[in-house]
């Protein structure tokens, strides 16, 4: 009798969030499922519709080609500072791990700024190089693909860092140390031995990065210049422009089965639980 | 021990990407203070006008005061909201609770296009849309993720034995959770209001579907700033507020060394 009366008190702590999360979150977003097959009529119409759009296909390649290149940029970039913040201690090491995570403060909004004012037309960047007599006409570096991709990985690039920091932090130096008494050269010891205890911190990292750029909104729309338009900025263009409702929702309906698509292939690699509900 | 190649491709490597992440972020201090009424480095000297701008312009301080406050009240309830909710999923450790706390991180997977969406339609129903109201309940949605995460990592470290001596010596659960867990769990509660501040205070893509003129905040003036004319006060906004993340991270290393 007391054991039920307390699971029902530690309920009691639990209900509130978990009530409003379905009833104001939860809901609302099969709501946009609910919108996908019954507006403008019940049926599958929005899909068919989707299916047959050019448009639409060529968004969704660019919003899968866009996360992927993110992802592998992230990827080497993160892997570089990881290595070395766990592998070689000195005085700067606090400093580096600081400067890592401070650009994670600083909103995206205010990033994805900073980027137009480098890389637009007249930004910073072709400013220099015309100064120096590099180029003589300004060369096209955002509302283009490469823009995007700059400002992504910049954008997304903590988080790759920080579940790699984690593993690397766990790793014993033993294994190295006794490859390189074996006489591993420094190379081959980090290939054959270090690398892959690395590998689930990689993964992680890999699985952030990937899920969090197929869905970007900001970044892509600010640097994009309406011409890089992934999916999340196609949805926003069918709703504010088209009023199509029926088509917006479809697509968002197509981008969560996406998502979700892609978590449940990579739990086969990664510990979701690890890398979702329990990362620092 | 002597420096090989492969120390300083690492070495190198990584401060050319911490380069890359930092550098970009500081070229809107010298932009704020330039002398041209557009984007650009100062021509003939430094000006403060883009702050005297910033400071002296209803709508940007209003905007700000607005962001302040709403991410307050929505870091106050976030906190409260999931730490009664870590800690009781903590308590309980069962299947269900674990289900509890992936529905609980939704709002990390789901794009925030789609979910602003979903937002917005309801939100029209409950006559939510443009109130300070439906922002604050939008915002603690999409913070409560972080709250959760950050309290139930800390528990993690809590010995369970700790609240049953409590229990045996007759406190009650209400007192053993405000006695016993609570202050075991408070680094993470920290964490997770400041966390809960800034998702609010940083939020773009929901405030653009939910509000129109009534509710500014100030990502929404920095994002029709962008839009419209490329005006230097985004630079001095920018400035002002990266001074203060220094400033807040500084206090924050200073404090735990």
């Amino acid at each position: 009798m007391p054991r039920i009366n307390e699971k029902v008190s530690y309920w009691m702590l639990v209900l509130p969030a978990l009530t409003i999360m379905v009833c104001f979150y939860i809901l609302p977003v099969l709501g946009i499922w609910e919108i996908a097959f019954t507006e403008p009529e019940t049926g599958l119409g929005n899909f068919v519709k989707m299916a047959e759009s050019n448009a639409v296909k060529t968004s969704f390649v660019i919003t899968f080609r866009v996360a992927a290149i993110t992802t592998v940029g992230c990827l080497i970039l993160g892997y570089i500072v990881a290595y070395a913040i766990s592998n070689f201690a000195s005085r700067l090491t606090p400093l580096m791990v600081a400067l890592v995570i401070l650009p994670f403060w600083v909103s995206v909004l205010i990033r994805s700024f900073s980027w137009i004012v480098l890389l637009g037309r007249s930004g910073l960047v072709n400013d220099a190089l015309i100064h120096a007599g590099m180029i003589e006409r300004p060369l096209r570096l955002m509302h283009n693909e490469l823009g995007v991709l700059i400002a992504m990985i910049h954008v997304m690039l903590p988080f790759a860092v920080l579940p790699m920091l984690t593993n690397m932090r766990g790793i014993s130096g033993i294994y190295v140390q006794a490859a390189r008494s074996l006489g591993a050269s420094e190379w081959t010891s980090f290939r054959q031995v270090y690398f892959p205890q690395t590998l689930p911190g990689v993964l992680s990292g890999a699985l952030l990065v990937f899920v969090l750029s197929l869905g970007f909104f900001v970044t892509p729309a600010l640097l994009g210049g309406g011409r890089v338009l992934m999916i999340s900025e196609y949805i926003t263009y069918q709703i504010q422009e088209f009023l199509n409702w029926g088509l917006g929702s479809a697509l968002s309906v197509a981008l969560l089965v996406a998502t979700a698509l892609v978590l449940l292939i990579s739990a086969r690699f990664v510990n979701l639980r690890a890398t979702l509900l329990e990362r620092k | 021990m002597q420096v090989s190649a492969f120390r300083i491709f690492f070495q190198t490597g990584a401060w050319l990407v911490i380069a890359f992440l930092v550098l970009p972020i500081l070229v809107v201090l010298p932009i704020s203070f330039t002398d041209t009424s557009y984007i650009g480095l100062p021509k003939e000297g430094l000006s403060l006008q883009h702050y005297a701008n910033y400071f002296s312009d209803p709508d940007w301080l209003g905007a700000t005061w607005t962001s302040v406050w709403v991410g307050l009240v929505v870091a106050t309830c976030a906190s409260a909201l999931g730490t009664a909710f870590a800690i009781g999923c903590w308590f309980l450790s069962d299947r269900a609770a674990m289900v509890a706390r992936w529905v609980l991180i939704t709002p990390i997977l789901v794009p925030p296009v789609v979910q602003s969406l979903g937002f917005y339609r309801f939100w029209v129903k409950l006559g939510l849309i443009d109130t300070h109201v439906g922002v604050i309940l939008a915002h603690t949605l999409l913070a409560l993720p972080y709250v959760s995460i950050s309290v139930f990592a800390a528990l993690t470290n809590l010995d369970r034995n700790l609240p049953r001596a409590a229990r045996s010596l007759g406190a009650s659960v209400m007192q053993t959770v405000w006695a016993v867990v609570v202050p075991a769990a408070r680094p993470g509660i920290a964490t997770g209001f400041i966390f809960a501040f800034i998702v609010s205070f940083d939020e773009i893509v929901g405030v653009l579907f939910i509000t129109v003129r009534n509710v500014q905040t100030l990502p929404k003036m920095i994002w029709e700033g962008i839009q419209d004319n490329i005006d230097p006060t985004i630079a001095a906004v920018a400035t002002l507020l990266i001074a203060l993340t220094l400033l807040a991270t500084a206090i924050g290393v200073l404090r735990r060394s």
